[in-house]
């Protein structure tokens, strides 16, 4: 099970080139500045443009060109979430939902639609012509319509762009079930940080039609060399588990690869896997344990690489805590002072911990 | 009203209805084409379509009339078919409506396939709907308001027509003789008292035709 896809576009000055390789489950984030061709490439993964290229999805060829393959749209087992919702506006939320799914063989039908509107949330919408939706209901409902298709793989171009920061986070919840309980690939495209920190597994970043980048998210996110600007938002995720509630305190211990790591309390269940972020703004570096310092988090780790951050004044180390990559931001005066070199144990200070989910 | 003017009026509406009727056939891929080709003889054959808006109805109907005649390519086609010759027929004047209202039936059905994008289109082609499905179950349901522009135009339109059906049809009662033209008669016979009940039923028509269309448009906003 997997995507490959290599496809080479050029209109005017812009050029698309790409050889991709995702895999077949989990979210695959293509995360790049607008201009990117993020939404390009999701296009023609799609069928909807066409550029010279392979594209083999879970072992289906959908586009060959030596071999004059190319298999329209129509005819792609795919779900597509667009930008802005695109309802059908003639039709009701039900009959939006429908129109894909009737027109999937009742033997291809795999995704269980009335799951689908419970996990979305959109029950009580079945009736509501689109204009009387809020952007919010609009794009939940367009994830359902494409989801009721039964989908192979999920391609979704920047769904939450159009909406405000709340609906976003009406909305991330919901997007974060489909991640844990659907077993779809989906295809994210996304120029915000924190949702690709929040929901992906996978990161593609594209760079001026090209791919800068590709891995595994936690790895990728603390490679130094990314050419993308990640400014005041690079930062690493990890992966682990609620440990332990601190009641007295409103606060839980979550065990993360590096060690454990206290945040406030949100309410989650102990045992629940969780993301946290760590912005390389927000960790400090000290040679030795303070023991008197407000500071709740404090990482033994070791110095992997110091590289030069976007501005001159800034360095940006990154760290071995334990097996658990973490990048650090700190002054390029304060690292000639410590005399950071690859090699040396320092102890992370970090500020602050964000619960992603 | 005399028989004939009855005969004319329900002439006059059998014309309209076949004319509109083989108009959203001709005009609906047409206008299809118009709205989503970027070739370069879209305005070439736009201007073609648009040319009865300008041309005098005198100019076409003459054209057709040659055309369509003994030696005319169109009369060769039509007696080779074993259909004998269009002018002076009821067939005849269809196709001089059918080509002089074209423009009335295009232009609506084309802005609304242009109002209607892409877009909805190709979230109709991820879900599965090919060509004729998605034209047939999304575009032309949002095209619904521009349809029926283009119907009631076509319909009113080709009732109106006077100089096109003079020039292919005459005079011929129950065949080619329509309201237009028999109010001319009237009117060169000094018959004012028919011509007036003809002529005021067709202000009453138009009138009506025009609060329906002024209606389709405000069913549209809402």
């Amino acid at each position: 099970m997997s995507i490959r896809a290599q496809f080479r576009l050029q209109r005017g000055e812009f050029v698309l080139d790409v050889e991709l390789e995702l895999p077949g489950r989990g979210v695959s984030a293509l995360f790049g500045a607008s201009g990117s061709g993020k939404t390009t490439l999701l296009r023609l993964i799609a069928g909807l443009e066409r550029a010279a290229g392979v594209l083999e999805v879970n072992g289906e060829t959908w586009q060959d060109d030596a071999a004059n393959v190319f298999v329209p749209t129509h005819r792609r087992a795919l779900g597509y979430v667009f930008q802005d919702a695109n309802l059908f506006p003639h039709l009701s939320v039900r009959r939006n939902l429908e129109y894909g799914m009737k027109r999937v063989p009742p033997a291809m039908r795999r995704v269980d639609v009335a799951r689908v509107i419970d996990l979305l949330g959109i029950a009580r919408l079945l009736e509501r012509k689109p204009a009387h939706l809020s952007g919010g209901e609009r794009q939940r409902i367009a994830i359902a319509r494409a989801l009721a298709t039964s989908p192979r793989v999920l391609l979704m171009d920047e769904p939450l762009s159009a909406l405000d920061l709340a609906r976003k986070q009406e909305i991330l919840p919901y997007l974060e079930r489909l991640h844990d309980e659907l077993e779809i690939p989906v295809l994210y495209v996304s120029h915000a940080p924190d949702e690709v920190a929040r929901l992906a597994d996978y990161i593609v970043a594209l760079d001026a039609g090209r791919v800068a980048a590709q891995g595994p998210l936690g790895e990728t996110l603390a490679r130094l060399d990314l050419p993308i600007r990640l400014g005041e938002d690079a930062g690493v995720v990890l992966e682990g588990e609620i440990a332990e509630i601190d009641p007295a305190w409103h606060l839980a211990r979550v065990a993360a690869p590096g060690g454990n790591l206290w945040v406030r309390d949100n309410g989650l269940p102990v045992g629940r896997a969780v993301r946290v972020r760590i912005l390389a703004r927000d960790i400090s570096l000290a040679l030795e344990a303070h023991g008197d310092t407000s500071i709740l988090n404090v990482l033994p780790a070791r110095v992997e690489q110091v590289a030069d951050d976007t501005h001159p004044a800034l360095a940006l180390v990154k760290l071995n805590a334990d097996g658990a990559p973490l990048v650090a931001r700190i002054t390029r005066r304060s690292a000639s002072k410590l005399q950071l070199r690859p090699g040396l144990e320092v102890w992370a200070q970090i500020k602050a911990v964000a619960l992603v989910g | 009203m005399s028989p004939e003017d009855v005969l004319a009026i329900w002439l006059t509406l059998r014309l309209a209805a076949v004319t509109t009727a083989i108009l959203l056939v001709i005009a609906t891929p047409l206008a299809w084409w118009l709205a989503h080709t970027r070739s370069a003889w879209k305005a070439p054959v736009g201007a073609l379509v648009n040319l009865p808006l300008v041309l005098p109805p005198t100019v076409l109907g003459f054209y057709l009339l040659i055309g369509m005649g003994p030696h005319g390519p169109i009369g060769h086609l039509t007696e080779s078919l074993g259909v004998g010759r269009l002018p002076f027929t009821f067939w005849g004047i269809v196709v001089g409506s059918v080509l002089f209202s074209l423009p009335f039936a295009v232009q609506p059905i084309q802005n609304a396939f242009e109002a209607v994008g892409t877009r909805p289109l190709e979230a109709a082609a991820t879900l599965r709907a090919g060509f004729l499905d998605r034209f047939f179950s999304v575009a032309v349901p949002l095209a619904r308001p521009g349809f029926l522009t283009a119907i009631v135009l076509a319909f009113a339109h080709t009732v109106g027509e006077f100089g096109v059906v003079l020039m292919l049809g005459g005079n011929i009662p129950g065949e080619t003789l329509v309201v237009s033209v028999a109010i001319y008669n009237r009117v060169e016979a000094l018959e004012y008292g028919p011509a007036h009940v003809l002529a005021g039923s067709m202000v009453a028509f138009s009138f009506l035709v025009l609060l329906s269309l002024n209606w389709l448009g405000r069913r549209r906003e809402a």
